[in-house]
């Protein structure tokens, strides 16, 4: 009985478990490559991971609902240049309220995508195609080039390290995604994201409501990637109209790499997270070995496809 | 039972259900012309009709997932009109469907707990239904077929239903688990609450049913009394003009077959199957009776090269074979004919493509297809089989019968000497069923090899020359079709001797 509860819980969470145990190989991998890897190198590697962490986040949510949002990075660039005009000049207080607009515009902005895809019936990856570019043009609308002056108050939340210096400000940051997703998870709104993604008729006779479930699934992705833009504004402290191209196909590959079918319904956030920290991780340890980063998205590729392969033989060796 | 006051049913004679009138169109497809239903308090009704009679789209109506474009609906003496499956719920209308609900990926308690089912009743059905001390955390996707209609049956009953549909539920359910959901439907009946079942299987309406409902071309035909040797009567109603032509086809059953050998198996062991030696001939369609999960699927399987035996030989036309690949099974001429059509089929495609699949590597290797042959051999196949193409443009829009007999007529064009059928005639009305086995014998006759599974036993005497038993992946019985009658087959398919008697079978 105990060995048969072990069992499923090591088929339901392994992945989970097996990504973090990766992030911890790369982690003293690192640590033996450069043994002076002090809390400077792991302020700088959280900083690097927390946009990529929430992009990651918010395409997590699309695909468990059965979707696809291809436009992750430039709400992203849109929440990160309106950040820039808003709080260009201010303090602090002003500055955080300026935040809290924005989350609330950019996760309308993502309803938006979640609503064109349901009302119109056009496929989500058509839609969210057409939306990316129309998010990327208005980002280019509010701030035409990059432009520093996020201010330094706000940058300090990110980038300082309040507690501990290995506890820096961006590790604490990413609680956002625990503090939405593990409630969520447990509501039965939550359930609907995954019932929709996992299978859509016997979601619908189960009496769930297919399209605002997905609506709501788009929306908390757009809540997502507002925190990955505002992430951007204070670890970079600029706001950049281009700024989120990198994000949207990068996320992908967290949330293969943090074990999200890609079918939907099935995953979770929480590998998700240690995923991009493994992506954000890779050309560190590059530029630690001299070797032109470069490489390290090539690395990136390679990894990805030998662990979705790794899981792809688990599943097949369990059916035999 | 404790039941809370409020549950207690209405059970006026003026009916709990009344439907009448009810019209829906699809485009210009006719699916109801002008359905009636009417359901008393306290009763078991059958609802009947041949595949794309609109039994699917009266079900779909009742439970608010379409919406009727004329008719009314009262429902414990009042005109509803669901718009939801959620609103028809709470009214006290749920339905079970063939395929299950349970949503596969997440964990049976998160799947109550999305359909706000309350959790003791639904363990009280669980005992009911004999799956005590079941695991609310196993997920779905990891459970047989046959466990999740019954958990989805004890969700359905766990919220208290005055009107309870069962689509077809007994279709994927062996015996002993259709005489726990009969026990069920009658104690709701003893209740005041109704039932309305769907089945393709005459013997379950008479032995369960107080009427039924006769639907034909969208119309409600007849109100018929199964019990009172009604059988004859809804068949003739669900088959209309063409009642007589189908009963001429069904003929007794055929002598055993002398032909050549097609395909001998010897010790074949796979998964559950346990050694396994039997001989296939030309000429002979050679049943398979099992209860669920006793091998046959394996069986299958690696005659048509879906799966790799681990021990044993098959032996094609004098040679012993190895296939490693479907396509190695095809080339020695065996061709498999699944359960679930749509795993044959390429749904999206057309009828014509979908025939002509196996012809496009005979036609040219390289190349392309000469399109004039292609349609010539198509559309003999079409017209042999009596294939309705009003809607050809998309495998998917067919309905079941229809769509197996696209399966059929690929092998028919694409040739082949054995053919293999899993279950081919699952969830497919009586007439389109009886045209299949006359086929499947024709086949025979004219020197092709066939074997058989069929998951409804009684039918196996209408097609086959030999019956082989298996229980437990063993063959344990081998008799010829006129011995091979109902209560034979049971017996042996539950591992009986033939001389014991059978007591629990009723």
């Amino acid at each position: 009985m105990a060995g048969m509860r072990f069992g499923r819980a090591a088929r339901r969470y392994g992945w989970t478990v097996a990504v973090y145990a990766l992030l911890a190989v790369l982690m003293v991998t690192t640590i033996i490559i450069k043994p002076d890897y002090g809390a400077f190198e792991w302020n700088t590697l959280t900083l690097a991971a927390l946009p990529l962490a929430f992009a990651a986040a918010a395409q997590t949510m699309v695909v468990l609902s059965g979707g696809i949002d291809l436009s992750v990075g430039p709400l992203m660039a849109l929440a990160n240049v309106l950040a820039l005009r808003a709080m260009l000049g201010h303090d602090l207080n002003y500055s955080l309220g300026v935040a809290l607009i924005v989350l609330l515009e950019v996760t309308l902005a993502g309803a938006l995508n979640g609503a064109i895809i349901v009302l119109t019936r056009v496929p989500d990856i058509v839609v969210t195609l057409a939306t990316s570019f129309i998010w990327a043009g208005l980002a280019l609308l509010v701030l035409a080039k990059p432009t520093p002056g996020i201010p330094l108050d706000v940058q300090n939340l990110a980038q300082g390290s309040a507690l501990s210096p290995w506890v820096p400000n961006a590790l604490l940051l990413l609680l956002v995604v625990p503090l939405v997703w593990i409630p969520l998870r447990r509501s039965r709104a939550g359930l609907a994201i995954y019932a929709v993604g996992s299978d859509r008729n016997a979601a619908f006779r189960s009496g769930v409501n297919l399209g605002l479930s997905r609506v709501l699934a788009y929306s908390v992705g757009g809540f997502f990637a507002a925190c990955g833009g505002l992430a951007l504004s204070m670890t970079t402290g600029v706001g950049s109209p281009l700024a989120g191209t990198y994000y949207t196909l990068s996320a992908v590959s967290a949330i293969v790499l943090g074990g999200v079918s890609l079918a939907g319904g099935r995953g979770g956030i929480l590998g998700v997270v240690a995923a991009a920290y493994i992506l954000s991780l890779i050309p560190a340890v590059f530029i630690y070995l001299g070797i032109d980063p470069n490489y390290g998205q090539m690395i990136q590729g390679v990894l990805i496809v030998i662990v979705v392969m790794i899981g792809g033989l688990g599943a097949v060796l369990r059916r035999v | 039972m404790a039941a809370d006051p409020k549950d207690t049913p209405v059970t006026d004679s003026a009916g709990l259900l009344e439907a009448s009138g009810l019209v829906k169109h699809f485009g210009p497809v006719v699916a109801l012309r002008s359905a009636d239903l009417r359901v008393r308090g306290g009763e078991i009704h059958a609802l009947m009709g041949a595949n794309g009679a609109g039994k699917s789209t009266l079900v779909k109506i009742l439970t608010g997932a379409l919406t009727a474009d004329a008719g009314t609906i009262t429902l414990g003496g009042r005109t509803r009109s669901f718009h939801t499956t959620s609103e028809a719920r709470k009214a006290g209308l749920v339905c079970v469907y063939q395929d299950p609900s349970l949503l596969p990926d997440l964990t049976v308690l998160q799947n109550l707990k999305l359909t706000a089912t309350p959790l003791s009743t639904f363990k009280r059905y669980l005992v009911e239904l004999g799956l005590e001390g079941f695991d609310l955390q196993t997920m779905p996707r990891e459970l047989a077929r046959p466990t999740l209609s019954l958990l989805d049956l004890a969700r359905a009953l766990a919220i208290e239903p005055q009107l309870l549909l069962l689509d077809e539920i007994t279709a994927s359910l062996p015996a002993d688990l259709t005489v726990r959901v009969f026990n069920v439907a009658r104690q709701l009946r003893a209740e005041g609450r109704s039932v309305i079942f769907i089945s393709h299987r005459l013997a379950e309406v008479s032995a369960l049913c107080d009427r039924a409902t006769v639907l034909r071309d969208g119309k409600t035909v007849g109100v018929v009394e199964p019990a009172q040797g009604g059988e004859e009567r809804i068949v003739k109603l669900m088959l209309g003009p063409v009642a007589d032509l189908v009963a001429a086809e069904a003929a007794s059953p055929t002598a055993p077959a002398t032909g050549a050998v097609a395909v001998e198996v010897r010790n074949l062991k796979a998964g559950t199957l346990n050694d396994v030696t039997f001989t296939l001939r030309f000429g002979e369609v050679l049943g398979v009776a099992a209860l669920e999960g006793q091998g046959q699927q394996e069986l299958f399987d690696c005659l048509a090269g879906v799966r790799r035996p681990e021990a044993g030989q098959i032996v094609v036309g004098g040679k012993a074979r190895t296939f490693r690949h479907p396509a190695d099974a095809i080339r020695a001429g065996m061709v498999l004919i699944p359960a679930d059509r749509l795993q044959a089929l390429l749904r999206q495609r057309s009828v014509r493509e979908n025939i002509a699949l196996p012809l496009v590597s005979r036609f040219s290797r390289w190349g392309p297809i000469n399109p004039r042959r292609e349609k010539r051999q198509v559309e003999k196949a079409v017209k042999r089989l009596q294939i309705d193409t009003r809607v050809q443009s998309e495998v998917r829009r067919l309905s079941g019968g229809n769509q197996q007999k696209v399966g059929i007529a690929r092998w028919l064009v694409g040739g082949f000497q054995t053919l293999l059928c899993f279950d081919p005639t699952r969830g497919i009305d009586i007439g389109t069923k009886r045209q299949i086995y006359g086929l499947v014998k024709e086949l025979a006759a004219n020197g092709s090899a066939v074997l058989l599974f069929t998951s409804e036993l009684p039918e196996i005497q209408l097609a086959c020359n030999r019956v082989m038993v298996l229980f437990g992946g063993n063959l344990v019985d081998e008799m010829p079709a006129a011995e091979a009658d109902e209560q034979a087959l049971l017996r042996a398919a539950h591992g009986l001797p033939a001389e014991a008697d059978v007591e629990r079978e009723a």
